[in-house]
């Protein structure tokens, strides 16, 4: 979008075009002849992955749609439909359920990247926003994806999530009637459900097009956080970063590949299938291993209504992640104290996780507590204070000489 | 394009043809290799819109019973979602379908090769007009047959059009006699 | 200051003190079943056709009698990566069965089964399944995917790399043969019988099989730890058909996409080697 008009067609259909939908110069400023700083490691990748992924998932998700029946009575046996009778059904319907899990992974990854570089400071904060927002809505769309299957823990998944919102004092009740349609989470909920599974990816595609175009504003960062200076700092998206790209979202589909054909049911729980009864509790109800960190908050505090601000505020709290940092280096390379609270968050974040598959009891709740306060402490204490009482070490001078030394 | 380290000035022609030549066969090779799996992962995307298992079972042969089936009566049966009409004709149809002159048809074929051999009396022929798809109505029409309410297709005895604008006369089903009195459809 | 050091041990010496931690009461224990041998398992699995055969045997001689199955159906049998009967042989399964049809007038009748029917439910509907013992027999079709044990950490890290996704085949077989005399001081609820897998050690189903009593048209011994493994094979053939397939197909991706990224990662190289 910076108007680069480098781009000449040779071929005569391309130069009519060009003169009536610049699309051709778009696609050329954007990413062949885009300004890439050289020194992006593969942590950068995960942008392109991402990007991947919401394409595997829309594709198989519009072909699963193709199958599937969203009915309290038929959906289960529409899915099995899928995966016994549809050609390839079994391969759509694991692509899609796996994917959803490398889509969280790919997410996760970008977001550490995004937190240890500092790629959320000045002037990113509107990215590093809607980044925050698309998190919110893969959220959204990964939960009532999970209930559609109508399994036990579909059902109890969404009676558990839609109950929370019951929490809120006076209108509670009211919200949550609202949300299922019903006197419970029934076929209305189902229903409409899918309807907003089917919306979000598509809304989720549009907030990637703006997340994509602020990025273009201010540039990439790159893990030494000191702008390009001069054409030598920076390469040609086309091919450098393409095929860098291409190279580790290849390898990503091996991982994905391995998931998919041998290890299909891994991450899901055996609950799920069992047809959903809404007269029996399965004995744990636990959501899907990238909500876990979120669950061990929401159930680390005694109070409801305390619990659940707990819970929206700890990713809502990101959004003001730009702020909080007082910091004015940006890349935790030359942060070195910032880099172990940085690490001891990641411990916190992995440890929220695993104690969101344990029974809120005895030492999980303590552990959970601790761990929930430093989640906490770190962006509303640690980092603050970091950027004023912090050392850092002396940036370098420019891009390119932090990759080839000083005789570039 | 950059000096590579190492290449010297006089060398330059051979040093980067060859270069050039490896570098070439690698993009290449990189890139048929990713066309495949691209055109491999198209496989499933699209081989999930046939048919899936369940519809072809569905869709498996029928058997029916013809004793039921009066003299002059016809019956609807469904085989693969069509409707499939099975007349039990009486002499006089016949008749009527034997002595039509077959080259004046709009569509021409002799009553004979639209029955099975010693079976006239049966008629089993796919419901559905030729012309945009509707149902015609039975022991209607000025041909003693069906006649097809959406745009006015005449057929006779045997199926055959004979006035409207229906190009082709009702298709025949795969079937055959497993006794004489039992047919499968498909 | 590195603060990383002492805080890293103290979560550490925490997460091993929960991982030690006795489970609490509320939560029910469950027995992990032993790992049996199967030849589906691993990434070159396949099902064996003998013993999917085998096991259909006790599913339709004794499960059958409570236990649908609903998602299968006749012409399942002869599929491409399953008991391999031919369609012929499948037909006349399908005949010995019962199914309940209208005939031409709308009545309801019973006529022999086709190729296209579900396995029939031996039950009309959900009250009556649960009349006999209190709960409705579950159905079958399912099953194998939906019964498993957690083996906790550092397990189930191990199992995502040795691919051991047969959790539920090992506890059905353990369950087949889990039954024994309830031990001194277990309280059995009324109509309860005592299994040394089921968790709680409650079940509702008495033990389902004794030995000699389904006759294998091959020399397989007729002992119930054999019919255990037969029926919990045929079981997850019938939660998961197209294992086979999605194995070979497995193989022939890795293959491809370690060639692509290998190809890939040279052509990086080489792209990138302009600039250093």
């Amino acid at each position: 979008m910076s108007g680069n008009s480098t781009y000449q067609p040779t071929n005569s259909v391309l130069q009519w075009l060009e003169k009536r939908l610049p699309i051709g110069g778009l696609v050329h400023s954007s990413f062949i002849a885009y300004p890439t700083p050289r020194n992006l490691n593969y942590w950068w990748t995960f942008g392109g992955i991402l990007s991947f992924m919401l394409g595997v998932q829309i594709i198989t998700g519009i072909i699963l749609a193709m199958h599937y029946t969203p009915h309290v009575d038929m959906a289960f046996r529409s899915v099995e439909a899928i995966m016994r009778d549809v050609n390839f059904g079994w391969l759509l319907r694991y692509l899609h359920a796996n994917g959803a899990a490398m889509f969280f992974l790919a997410v996760y990854i970008h977001m550490f990247r995004g937190l240890y570089y500092g790629s959320y400071k000045e002037p990113r904060e509107v990215l590093w926003i809607l980044g925050v927002i698309l998190y919110l809505l893969m959220m959204a769309t990964g939960f009532m994806g999970y209930v559609l299957v109508w399994g036990q823990m579909s059902f109890w998944a969404a009676t558990v999530i839609t109950n929370l919102f019951s929490a809120i004092p006076g209108v509670g009740d009211a919200i949550v009637t609202w949300l299922w349609g019903g006197y419970a989470v029934g076929n209305p909920t189902l229903n409409r459900f899918y309807s907003l599974h089917y919306l979000l990816p598509f809304v989720i595609a549009g907030v990637v097009v703006l997340h994509v175009w602020a990025l273009h504003v201010s540039g990439q960062n790159n893990p030494a956080g000191i702008e390009p200076k001069s054409d030598k700092d920076t390469v040609p998206f086309t091919p450098y970063a393409t095929i860098k790209d291409g190279f580790l979202m290849v390898c990503f589909c091996i991982l994905f590949a391995w998931f998919v054909f041998y290890i299909p049911n891994f991450l899901g729980h055996s609950d799920n299938y069992i047809p959903a009864n809404p007269a029996v509790t399965p004995p744990e109800i636990v959501p899907e291993w990238y909500y876990l960190p979120f669950y061990a908050i929401l159930r680390s505090i005694p109070n409801k209504l305390l619990g659940v601000i707990a819970l929206f505020g700890s990713i809502g709290i990101l959004a003001f992640l730009p702020w909080l940092d007082t910091s004015k280096v940006r890349s935790a390379r030359y942060r070195p104290l910032f880099r172990q609270f940085f690490w001891l968050f990641v411990i916190a974040a992995i440890g929220l996780g695993w104690l969101g598959t344990k029974p809120p009891e005895g030492i999980y709740v303590i552990l959970a507590r601790i761990f929930t306060f430093y989640y906490f402490a770190f962006f509303l204490i640690v980092l603050p204070l970091l950027g004023i009482f912090e050392k850092t070490k002396p940036l370098p001078n420019s891009i390119s000489e932090s990759v080839l030394g000083a005789k570039a | 394009m950059t000096k590579q380290p190492g290449e010297r000035a006089q060398d330059v022609t051979t040093v980067s043809s060859a270069e050039h030549s490896r570098r070439d066969f690698l993009y290449i090779a990189t890139g048929a290799v990713g066309a495949v799996g691209a055109a491999a992962a198209l496989v499933p995307l699209i081989a999930q819109m046939n048919p899936d298992a369940s519809t072809i079972a569905a869709g498996a042969p029928v058997e029916i019973d013809l004793a039921p089936i009066a003299d002059g009566q016809i019956v609807k049966v469904f085989w693969r979602s069509k409707p499939i009409f099975i007349s039990h004709r009486t002499k006089k149809e016949i008749e009527e379908a034997q002595k039509v002159d077959v080259a004046s048809l709009p569509d021409p074929e002799a009553d004979k090769d639209r029955v099975k051999e010693g079976h006239d009396q049966w008629l089993v022929v796919i419901g559905i007009c030729t012309h945009l798809g509707c149902i015609p109505l039975a022991h209607q029409g000025e041909y003693d047959g069906w006649f097809c309410p959406c745009h006015g297709s005449q057929y006779d005895t045997a199926g055959r059009i004979r006035k409207g604008p229906a190009p082709k006369n009702l298709p025949l089903p795969p079937y055959a006699f497993i006794s004489d009195s039992k047919i499968r459809i498909g | 200051m590195n603060l990383q050091r002492p805080i890293f041990a103290l979560v550490l010496a925490g997460s091993l003190a929960a991982m030690a931690w006795p489970a609490s009461a509320q939560l029910t224990e469950q027995v992990p079943p032993p790992r049996l041998k199967w030849s589906f398992a691993g990434p070159f699995g396949k099902y064996d056709e003998a013993q999917l055969q085998r096991g259909f045997k006790i599913y339709k001689e004794v499960c059958a009698n409570c236990h649908s199955m609903e998602m299968l159906s006749f012409r399942n049998l002869s599929d491409v990566g399953g008991p391999g009967y031919s369609e012929a042989q499948a037909e006349a399964v399908a005949a010995e069965y019962k199914v309940k049809d209208l005939d031409d007038l709308g009545n309801p009748i019973e006529r022999a089964g086709r190729l296209a029917d579900h396995f029939p439910a031996p039950f009309a509907n959900e009250l009556a399944a649960k009349a006999t013992h209190g709960v409705a027999p579950p159905d079958m079709s399912t099953l194998a995917k939906a019964r498993s044990y957690s083996r906790g950490f550092p397990w189930f890290i191990i199992d995502a790399v040795t691919q051991y996704q047969e959790q539920g085949a090992d506890y059905i077989a353990a369950y087949v043969t889990g039954y024994t005399e309830t031990p001194k001081g277990f309280v059995l609820p009324e109509g309860g019988h005592y299994n040394e897998y089921f968790p709680g050690h409650n079940t509702a189903m008495p033990q389902p099989l004794q030995a000699g009593q389904v006759t294998y048209d091959d020399a397989s011994p007729q002992t119930v730890e054999q019919y255990s493994k037969d029926v919990a094979a045929f079981m997850m053939w019938a939660a998961e058909p197209h294992l086979d397939a999605r194995k070979r197909i497995g193989f022939q991706v890795m293959i491809f996409l370690i060639v692509l990224a290998g190809l890939m990662y040279f052509t990086k190289k080489k792209v990138w080697s302009a600039v250093h």
